[in-house]
């Protein structure tokens, strides 16, 4: 298992999230905390035990493929930092 | 004071003619008013909208609109920061959601106002439902109604606090680890955590969807159950919603428990509990016995790795679910050159510091090379605490243990140290790692400062019947839930 050292740059850039420096030095040591603790879960044996992603498994969910009413587009557009033209505006991305 | 009846005591009152809708909202609204100040579990509440919904119900109960079609017409129940309600806003206890409105319903809530329900208020809460103390919001700190100074819980701790308080009739919180019968514990009150699957998700902002449950806090077992027979049931817009039909849970309220086998795990009684949180559970364990259940110790081994489990699983999800708050397409935005240096910069303006410590933990955990030393370990030691749980069902109804280690503790005694207080959920997060029913209900108080303790209750994967049935028969012999704060 890791090293209980985090590179917190990387990882907050994974995240895209803005740390500041302060902020990656007090989460790097709480983060360096939290994972020597969890690190005991290496004191299982579980080579043969298969992963519960979900407590009540259910597969392969589907409901009728029939047309419903859906949210009307101004009012999935109210909440938009920035819009025009019934679209979300976002800084440009291709030159 | 109409504020402080229970949904049943206010729903008789309301049948009979004897008070209207407006008098029991404004009866909270007036309570808000005294209180609030001090205690903080409200947001915002809309008071025009809540009296125009009461003089609607009022209406319809003039036209004989109540009893079984609608068995909340008329009654307050406020709502947590966490669930959509149209029209009303809609924050998670965070800045980033900035002026947020919801274009929809939460289908709880939905099913909350078909049974006439008074939907109102804004519940505070930690941040995105991370935390155990309601400190954890962009909206300042709840306090508790017993002591002002120490922390209601959380993160359902508005709900916790305003049940408590009587600041309404009923509330609705949601539970990833605790988030629900811990607040209640501390506050004194009834929080029921239904099974994963009981309830439908859809309008619930999600923090950790293999965990995350709605569930009601309310002031007696009863209100519980007539709350969850008006929420659960199958709901085609949650997939994880599980077709299964909604019994009538207060029908079985009926105070015999005899016979019933209720397991009390070794592992939950060993360090870390306070004094007079074990003598009240010991006490009720008592009590238990005089009713006629029988009690049998039993044993969840890998008990003293759910924590350590719960906090990799929880984040990893956390990491992926809280991706959508990118300032794009709804919330605050902090503007970039380009949309990385976007999302980067509104995400570091917009969330709190517990919050990115989750980000950043279950980003790590599910990051490239680490993702089977961490994660899908503990999916397999997640396998592991159900496989407890399921075998001690086979010989046991029901077990009993703590809600919380210890009673409500001091604002700010452990913001500084988040490990401490992750291991303060101890009791009540393998219950979500294994998706069974929980449910905490008021069983003594410390002696000085008076705080409420809560007894936890844990039953069986849609064992809510027989689970709040059990609850039901220890709060008749006991008088722990009628006693109110001194505000």
């Amino acid at each position: 298992m890791a090293s209980a050292e985090i590179d917190i740059k990387y990882v907050a850039h994974l995240a895209r999230l803005h740390l500041t420096p302060d902020e990656e030095k007090k989460l790097g040591a709480q983060l360096g905390h939290i994972l020597g603790y969890v690190e005991k879960l290496n004191e299982l044996e579980v080579s043969n035990v298969e992963p519960t992603a979900h407590a009540v498994p259910m597969v392969n969910v589907t409901r009728a493929d029939e047309v419903r009413p859906s949210l009307p587009h101004n009012a999935a557009l109210r909440n938009a930092p920035a819009q025009a033209n019934g679209l979300f505006i976002v800084p440009k991305i291709v030159e | 004071m109409l504020n402080q009846l229970t949904i049943s005591e206010l729903s008789a009152r309301l049948a009979q003619h004897e008070v209207s809708a407006r008098e029991a909202m404004q009866s909270c609204l007036d309570q808000i008013t005294r209180v609030d100040g001090k205690i903080h579990a409200f947001i915002s509440h809309n008071d025009a909208d809540a009296l125009a919904q009461a003089d609607a119900a009022d209406k319809l109960l003039s036209q004989g609109g109540g009893s079984a079609s609608r068995p909340l017409l008329g009654v307050p129940v406020a709502v947590k920061d966490v669930l959509a309600v149209k029209n009303q806003p809609l924050n998670c206890g965070s800045k980033i959601l900035g002026q947020f409105v919801s274009p929809y319903d939460a289908t709880v809530v939905e099913k909350l106002k078909a049974a006439g329900a008074i939907i109102f208020g804004r519940l505070n809460m930690d941040e995105f439902a991370m935390g155990s103390s309601t400190e954890n919001s962009a909206f300042g700190i709840t306090k508790n109604p017993w002591d002002t100074t120490r922390i209601p819980g959380g993160s359902s701790g508005g709900s916790a606090a305003a049940v408590a308080a009587d600041e309404t009739i009923a509330a609705l919180g949601s539970d990833t680890g605790g988030s629900i019968r811990q607040p209640a514990a501390l506050c004194g009150c009834v929080g029921l955590k239904p099974t994963y699957g009981c309830v439908s998700r859809y309008g619930l902002v999600a923090f950790a969807s293999s965990l995350d449950q709605i569930g009601p806090l309310t002031k007696d077992v009863r209100d519980a159950a007539t709350m969850l027979s008006v929420i659960g049931g199958h709901d085609s817009r949650d997939s994880t919603s599980v077709p299964q039909p909604v019994p009538d849970y207060a029908a079985v309220l009926t105070g015999d428990i005899k016979g019933l086998k209720l397991g009390l795990p070794k592992e939950y009684m060993i360090g870390g509990r306070d004094a007079e949180v074990k003598s009240a559970v010991d006490a009720a364990v008592k009590k238990f016995q005089a009713l006629g259940a029988e009690l049998v110790e039993i044993s969840l081994p890998h008990t003293d790795y759910a924590v350590a489990t719960y906090y990799i699983i929880a984040t990893a999800e956390a990491s992926a679910n809280l991706a959508r708050f990118d300032g794009v397409r709804y919330g605050a935005r902090v503007d970039g050159a380009d949309p990385v240096e976007l999302y980067g910069k509104t995400r570091g303006a917009g969330f709190g510091a517990e919050v990115k410590r989750r980000i950043i933990l279950g980003t790590y955990v599910l990051s490239s090379g680490y993702y089977d030393a961490y994660y899908l370990r503990a999916q397999k030691v997640r396998t592991l605490i159900r496989n407890d749980f399921l075998k001690a069902f086979e010989t046991v109804d029901a077990i009993v243990t703590p809600t919380s280690p210890t009673a409500a503790f001091k604002i700010g005694e452990k913001s500084d140290d988040p490990l401490q207080m992750y291991l303060s959920d101890i009791f009540t997060i393998s219950c979500n790692l294994a998706g069974i029913c929980g449910v905490s209900l008021p069983c003594g108080f410390t002696k000085s400062p008076k705080r409420p303790i809560g007894l936890q209750l844990l039953g069986k994967p849609f064992g809510e019947e027989t689970l709040l049935k059990i609850a039901y028969a220890y709060e008749r012999g006991t008088a722990w839930h009628k006693e109110r704060p001194p505000l």
